[in-house]
C-alpha cells in the first residue's frame, strides 16, 4: 500500500486546489471535469492567489464551494459584468466566469455580449449541456430541434419555440474576442485539449489580449435522463452536429 | 486637489465629490435627469488622476452588477441612474443587501410610473425606504436638498455603506440634480492600496492568500434555518443602523405651532413658506430629514405634544406621509401636500395647504 503512495507511482491525483467538500454534481455530468481542469491550470500557472472566479446561476452556483479560491456568485447572466468590474478594477487579478447556457445565453446574453465586444480581458467557461439542469430539466436556449425537455415534452418545436442559439458562433465576429473554441470532455484526448485552451484563455486574459470563449459541450445525465455513458454517446451524435467541437477564434 | 468652491448642478457635484473622495468606481447608464454626473466624470477623466475607474454599461442592469463586483472586492464603487433605471437595478440591489457588500447608488428622482416625464419627481420613497427588490432588507437612504449636499451625501453615503456592509442610496430629485449652486468640493483623498483594502476589509475578493479561507461572496444559502440566521443578522444591523444614523434638520422649529416635513426639492419650497408665513406671524417650521432610512422617527416623535398640525410635502400622492403618522403615533392631525406627474407645488399652494389645516384644527 505504501509503495503504492509513492510519487513516482502516482498516475493521478486531485487537483490541489479542489477542497474535500463532497460535489453535487450527478455522475456523469461534465460540471466535475470542468472544475478539475481550472483548478489545475490555475495550480499549474500559480494563479491561486490572484484569481478570482464568477460563479454562475445554475447547477454551477456552488462551484465556490469547490475549488479554493476567491468568488463572487453573480446573479442569474450577469457574470460577464461582475467579471468586468473586477477586472477593471484590479488589472493584475485573473478574472474568469463559469456559466451554463441558460445563463449565458437567454438571460445574460447582452452582457455576454457586450463584455466580449468591449473586449474585457476576462476567461469565460461556457458550459452547454443544452438544458437548465438545476430547475430540473427545461428547454434552454441551445436545446436542439426535437430535443425533449420539461417544457417542451414533445420536442422543442421550431414553431413555437424558434431555434437553437449558436451564441459561440455569433462572438466570433466581435472585434474584442481573441479565443473562440469549442470543446468536449467526454474522452481523454477531448479533455486534454479542453485544459489546453483554458490554459490558453487564462495566458491571453493575463496579457491582455481581450475576451477567451471556452465553450464545453457537455452532458447532463440527470436532465437527459440517461446513464453517464448513454448521456456521452448521445452527445456525440445529438449535440455535436449542432454545436461542433473546433476553435472558431484564435488571434 | 485642494478644496474649493465652484457653481455647480447638483449632478456635477455628485460627480467631483466622488473623485475627490477617492471613490474606485463608477460604472453608468444615460438616463434623464441625471447624465450629467457620467458626462462630468468622463469629461474629468480621473483615470488618469486618481485612477479611478469610469464605465458607461449595456444598460442599468449590467451597471448595478458591475458595482456588485467591485464592491465583492472591497472597492468603493457606484452608480446612478434616475427613475424607471433605477427599477432596473433593484435585483442588483437585493444581491447587495443580501450579500452584505457596500456600494453608493444614486437615484435622481423624476415623475412616473413607467417613462413618465423628464421633470423632477418624489415618487420613488416607497421603492427606496420600503424594499424596492425582492426579501427583506434595507437601504441607508439619503435626502439632500442642495448641490452642497450633493456633494457631502457622496462621503456619507459611502462611508455608511462601508460601516454596515450595506447598500447605500442618494435619493435626490430631478430639481436638486439640476438646480446650480455654489458648492464646496473637498480636498482630494487618497484612493486606498490593495494592501490598505485588504486590511480594512478582510472580507474583499482580492485573490486568497495561503494563509486564509476563500472569500466567497453569495446570497445563496438552501439551509433554511442557515438563511434565516442571515436574516436575523441583517436585522440586527438595521436595528442598530436606526438607533445611530437617524439624521435630519429643523428650521424655525423652536416655537413652532404648525410643522411642515419635506425633504429634497419639497423642502426647499417649504423653506419659502416658512419664511412668508412667520412674516405673516403664523409659527411655522420646518423638519426635513435627510437620512429617510433610517427615518428620523426619534426627533419627530418628540413634536407630537407641541405642535397642533403637520403638512407632509412631496412630489407625489403622499409616500412620506404614512412614515410622519408612525413617527407622531397619529396623535396630531398630519395633512398632504403634494403635486404628481413632474410637477412641482408653488410655495402659494403650499401656504394655502397650510391655513387650510389651521382651519381645521
Amino acid at each position: 500500500m505504501e509503495n503504492i503512495k509513492k510519487s513516482e507511482n502516482i498516475v493521478f491525483e486531485k487537483p490541489r486546489l479542489i477542497n474535500d467538500t463532497p460535489m453535487h454534481y450527478c455522475p456523469g455530468c461534465t460540471h466535475g471535469v470542468a472544475h478539475n481542469l481550472i483548478a489545475s491550470v490555475i495550480d499549474e500557472m500559480g494563479l491561486a492567489e490572484t484569481t478570482i472566479g464568477i460563479a454562475p446561476v445554475g447547477c454551477a452556483v456552488f462551484a465556490y464551494k469547490y475549488v479554493d479560491i476567491d468568488w463572487i456568485e453573480a446573479a442569474h447572466g450577469r457574470a460577464p459584468a461582475v467579471a468586468t468590474a473586477v477586472k477593471r478594477l484590479s488589472p493584475d487579478k485573473m478574472v474568469f466566469t463559469y456559466q451554463g447556457d441558460g445563463d449565458l445565453a437567454a438571460i445574460g446574453t447582452a452582457e455576454t455580449i457586450h463584455a466580449c465586444n468591449r473586449g474585457e480581458n476576462i476567461a469565460i467557461i461556457y458550459i452547454n449541456n443544452a438544458i437548465y439542469g438545476m430547475t430540473g430539466g427545461q428547454m434552454s436556449p441551445t436545446t436542439i430541434v426535437d430535443m425533449k425537455t420539461a417544457t417542451c415534452p414533445y420536442g422543442r418545436n421550431v414553431a413555437l419555440n424558434g431555434y437553437p442559439l449558436k451564441i459561440t458562433d455569433i462572438l466570433v465576429p466581435l472585434e474584442g474576442t481573441c479565443l473562440v473554441t469549442r470543446e468536449s470532455a467526454h474522452t481523454v484526448a477531448a479533455i486534454k485539449r479542453t485544459k489546453k485552451m483554458i490554459r490558453k484563455a487564462f495566458e491571453n486574459s493575463l496579457a491582455g489580449k481581450g475576451t477567451s470563449i471556452v465553450e464545453i459541450v457537455s452532458t447532463c445525465t440527470a436532465g437527459w435522463k440517461m446513464t453517464a455513458d448513454q448521456a456521452n454517446k448521445w452527445m456525440v451524435e445529438n449535440l455535436f452536429p449542432a454545436y461542433p467541437p473546433g476553435t472558431l477564434k484564435d488571434i | 486637489m485642494a478644496e474649493e468652491t465652484r457653481l455647480l448642478k447638483g449632478n456635477e457635484a455628485i460627480a467631483h465629490a466622488a473623485i475627490r473622495y477617492g471613490a474606485d468606481g463608477y460604472f453608468g447608464y444615460p438616463i434623464t435627469p441625471q447624465s450629467e454626473i457620467m458626462e462630468t466624470l468622463m469629461d474629468e477623466q480621473p483615470w488618469e488622476t486618481t485612477g479611478m475607474v469610469v464605465l458607461q454599461a449595456e444598460s442599468e442592469v449590467a451597471a448595478i452588477n458591475m458595482v456588485y463586483g467591485g464592491a465583492g472586492c472591497g472597492k468603493k464603487c457606484m452608480t446612478s441612474s434616475s427613475s424607471p433605471g433605477i427599477s432596473l437595478k433593484q435585483e442588483g440591489i437585493s444581491y447587495l443587501a443580501g450579500t452584505e457588500l457596500p456600494a453608493l447608488i444614486v437615484n435622481v428622482m423624476r415623475g412616473g410610473p413607467g417613462l413618465g416625464t423628464i421633470q423632477p419627481g418624489q415618487a420613488d420613497y416607497f421603492q427606496a425606504v420600503k424594499g424596492g427588490g425582492h426579501g427583506d432588507y434595507r437601504v441607508l437612504t439619503l435626502a439632500p436638498a442642495s448641490a452642497q449636499e450633493m456633494a457631502d451625501h457622496v462621503a456619507l453615503g459611502f462611508d455608511l455603506a462601508f460601516k454596515y456592509r450595506n447598500p447605500a442610496m442618494i435619493l435626490a430629485d430631478g430639481l436638486i440634480g439640476q438646480l446650480m449652486e455654489k458648492v464646496t468640493l473637498a480636498p482630494q483623498k487618497p484612493r486606498r492600496t490593495e494592501a490598505e483594502i485588504r486590511k480594512e476589509c478582510p472580507w474583499a475578493a482580492l485573490g486568497k492568500p495561503a494563509d486564509r479561507a476563500p472569500n466567497i461572496h453569495t446570497s445563496l444559502e438552501l439551509d433554511p434555518t442557515v438563511c434565516e440566521q442571515h436574516n436575523l443578522r441583517f436585522q440586527a444591523k438595521y436595528k442598530a443602523a436606526e438607533e445611530n444614523e437617524q439624521r435630519y434638520e429643523e428650521l424655525c422649529c423652536e416655537d413652532a405651532e404648525y410643522l411642515i416635513v419635506a425633504f429634497g426639492a419639497a423642502a426647499r419650497i417649504s423653506q419659502k413658506v416658512v419664511e412668508t408665513a412667520r412674516k405673516e406671524g403664523v409659527k411655522v417650521g420646518l423638519f426635513r430629514p435627510i437620512t429617510l432610512w433610517p427615518y428620523p422617527i426619534t426627533r419627530l416623535n418628540t413634536y407630537k405634544n407641541k405642535v397642533k398640525g403637520i403638512l407632509t410635502v412631496e412630489l407625489n400622492a403622499g409616500q412620506m406621509i404614512e412614515d410622519v403618522k408612525l413617527a407622531v403615533e397619529c396623535k396630531v392631525p398630519v395633512a398632504f401636500c403634494g403635486r404628481m406627474g413632474g410637477s412641482i407645488p408653488t410655495p402659494q399652494e403650499v401656504y394655502d395647504a397650510l391655513k387650510e389645516l389651521s382651519l381645521r384644527v
